[in-house]
């Protein structure tokens, strides 16, 4: 009972108007009978940062890769609108080892008739703005951890995407860069504006960086929390403390003070 | 006293152990010469610093055990006759212009063999490696042909092509294609499939897929399938021009039997030695510069 979701994609950017980058309704995926996916219901309007949190094997993954339309051979069915173009960053940076920095970020790049840049003078203005400026040249295995996964970031970012997905891109990094990365990320964000769907384990994270925060348990959104705090956001804030705790419950664990 | 005990023992430690306590000229050229690139040591369980001319080393040990074998008449030079008689004989050959003729017949057939080869391999390649009913229809075949050796074929493409060099061509090309089909088809597949999401979500056309991450994924397959093809045409080439030739250094050798002349055979070997070798050197230096991206155990 494998229904061709992509389908319904088609079109979607006029249907979505410029309110909507993610519309969907009753999205159901399951693996071998398995129900991971469970009638998902999830609206990110433009330009809006959404973190997306849950606990190992609820289905985070799974649902960002129906909205990237990755998820070949895997059954289900439910209303998916998305808009038209979509970046996704990964866990790993996942950089071709045999391009270097500049034709990773460039990958597939199309130069829009009109304005006369070439996609290299983007590629090079974006690997500044991630603060890489003169490592073009550099082969990925040259970089270290957090810099292949800014060159992951340009490599989205340079495509101007509507919605930017992002499944745990800071997963494998140490806490400072991890920091620095958040500061990174609220900047591009702002400047660029694109609506962003981020995959984390991190709650702290999650309340640092995202408009609305939600929890996804046994195939549904169990909770969904707005994070309406000022910047700079710090975890010793009360308000802070508050939604991290509700968070936490919603993921079942109670916090313990020490 | 006790730091050139040490030189002797391990320099790179006496570098490493300078740079803390700050270098006076004398070791400051040492060390030049030492650490040219100023670059640290390979960690403990990375191979150690690269020999120069690594290549050469063994060869040339090699040669002199031959010099120094004749010389001393541990050798009976009517088995093998001595370096400079075969010095001799290649002066000779190549003043009468024998040598050059016959070498420019043997690599003209080995390398059109070759090169027809890599071309055969490669797309067969391609379209096994990139379409299922493709890896379903050659896969087996080549699989079967790679169990038959090419001389086994011989008396069959005799047949079929003649003893010309359409024939002596066939032979080299298909024991060539093979090697650098499997090499290349391996390649292909084990490229990363994370590689190929990441090609869907940055939305590369086909042929910019087959561009920018099949062909490059695939590359350190084709060239290690260089290496086996180049040494395998050579090889075939032996065999093609010792039977039913009137040309070619294979010729040369197997005319040079019937007299006994073991110094023509010798000059044979050693060109067909260093043919094989050099161009394997050749193929290794384009896999250094082509993989260049690579960090490997070797480096
Ligand atoms: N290709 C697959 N075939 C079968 N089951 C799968 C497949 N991919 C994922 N699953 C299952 O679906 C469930 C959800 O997987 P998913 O990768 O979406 O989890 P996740 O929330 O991203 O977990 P994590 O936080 O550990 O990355 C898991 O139980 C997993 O075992
Ligand atoms: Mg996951």
């Amino acid at each position: 009972m494998a229904t061709d979701v992509r389908g319904l994609v088609e079109g979607s950017a006029r249907d979505l108007g410029d309110r909507l980058a993610v519309d969907v309704v009753g999205l159901t995926r399951r693996y071998q009978d398995r129900v991971i996916l469970d009638q998902v219901d999830l609206q990110i309007a433009g330009g809006e940062f959404v973190a997306l949190l849950g606990r190992s094997g609820s289905g985070k993954t799974t649902l960002l890769k129906a909205l990237a339309g990755l998820d070949y051979d895997v059954s289900g069915e439910g209303q998916l609108r998305v808009a038209d173009s979509i970046s996704v960053v990964f866990q790993d940076s996942r950089l071709l080892p045999w391009r270097r920095v500049l034709g990773n970020v460039t990958l597939g790049l199309r130069t829009q008739a009109g304005p006369g840049q070439s996609s290299e003078d983007r590629g090079l203005l974006s690997l500044a703005e991630v603060g890489l400026a003169g490592r073009e040249r550099a082969w990925p295995t040259q970089l270290s951890g957090g810099e292949q996964q800014r060159v992951a970031l340009a490599r989205s970012l340079v495509r101007e995407p509507q919605l930017l997905l992002a499944d745990e891109p800071f997963g494998a990094l140490d806490a400072l860069t991890r920091m620095k990365m958040h500061v990174l990320l609220r900047r591009l964000c702002a400047a660029h504006k694109p609506a962003v769907l981020l995959v984390t384990h991190d709650v702290d994270e999650a309340i640092v960086l995202a408009d609305r925060v939600i929890v996804l348990d046994q195939g549904k959104i169990t909770t969904e929390v707005s994070v309406d705090l000022p910047a700079p956001r710090r975890a010793a804030d009360p308000a802070f403390a508050d939604i991290r705790q509700h968070l936490l419950r919603s993921l079942g664990i109670e916090e313990t003070h020490a | 006293m006790t730091a050139q005990l040490e030189t002797r023992i391990d320099v790179d430690h006496l570098v490493r152990r300078t740079r803390s306590v700050g270098m006076n000229r004398a070791q400051d050229r040492r060390r030049a010469v030492v650490d040219p690139d100023n670059r640290r040591r390979p960690g403990r369980l990375g191979l150690r610093r690269r020999i120069p001319y690594a290549g050469a080393v063994g060869p040339l040990a090699l040669l002199a055990v031959w010099v120094v074998g004749s010389a001393l008449h541990w050798i009976d030079l009517r088995s093998l006759s001595a370096p400079w008689t075969v010095v001799a004989t290649a002066g000779e050959l190549i003043s009468d212009g024998r040598l050059q003729e016959n070498l420019a017949t043997s690599s003209w057939r080995a390398l059109t063999g070759l090169a027809l080869g890599i071309v055969l391999g490669v797309v067969l390649a391609l379209i096994s490696g990139l379409s299922r009913l493709g890896e379903a229809l050659l896969d087996g075949p080549i699989q079967l042909k790679r169990a038959i050796p090419s001389l086994a074929l011989l008396p069959l493409l005799i047949l079929w092509l003649g003893i010309g060099e359409p024939m002596k061509v066939t032979t080299i090309t298909l024991g060539v294609f093979v090697p650098i089909y499997l090499h290349t088809h391996n390649g292909l597949r084990s490229i990363d499939s994370r590689y190929v999401e990441l090609a869907e979500t940055v939305g590369l056309r086909r042929s910019e897929f087959v561009r920018h991450v099949v062909l490059p994924g695939a590359l350190p397959g084709f060239l290690m399938g260089l290496r086996f093809a180049v040494t395998g045409a050579w090889l075939a080439l032996v065999v093609v021009e010792q039977i039913n030739s009137t040309s070619g250094i294979g010729y040369m050798m197997e005319l040079a039997r019937t007299y006994g002349q073991t110094d023509i055979i010798i000059v044979g070997l050693v060109l067909y030695g260093t043919l094989g070798y050099s161009s394997d050197l050749l193929v290794r230096l384009v896999q250094r510069k082509a993989l260049s991206w690579r960090q490997t155990f070797a480096d």
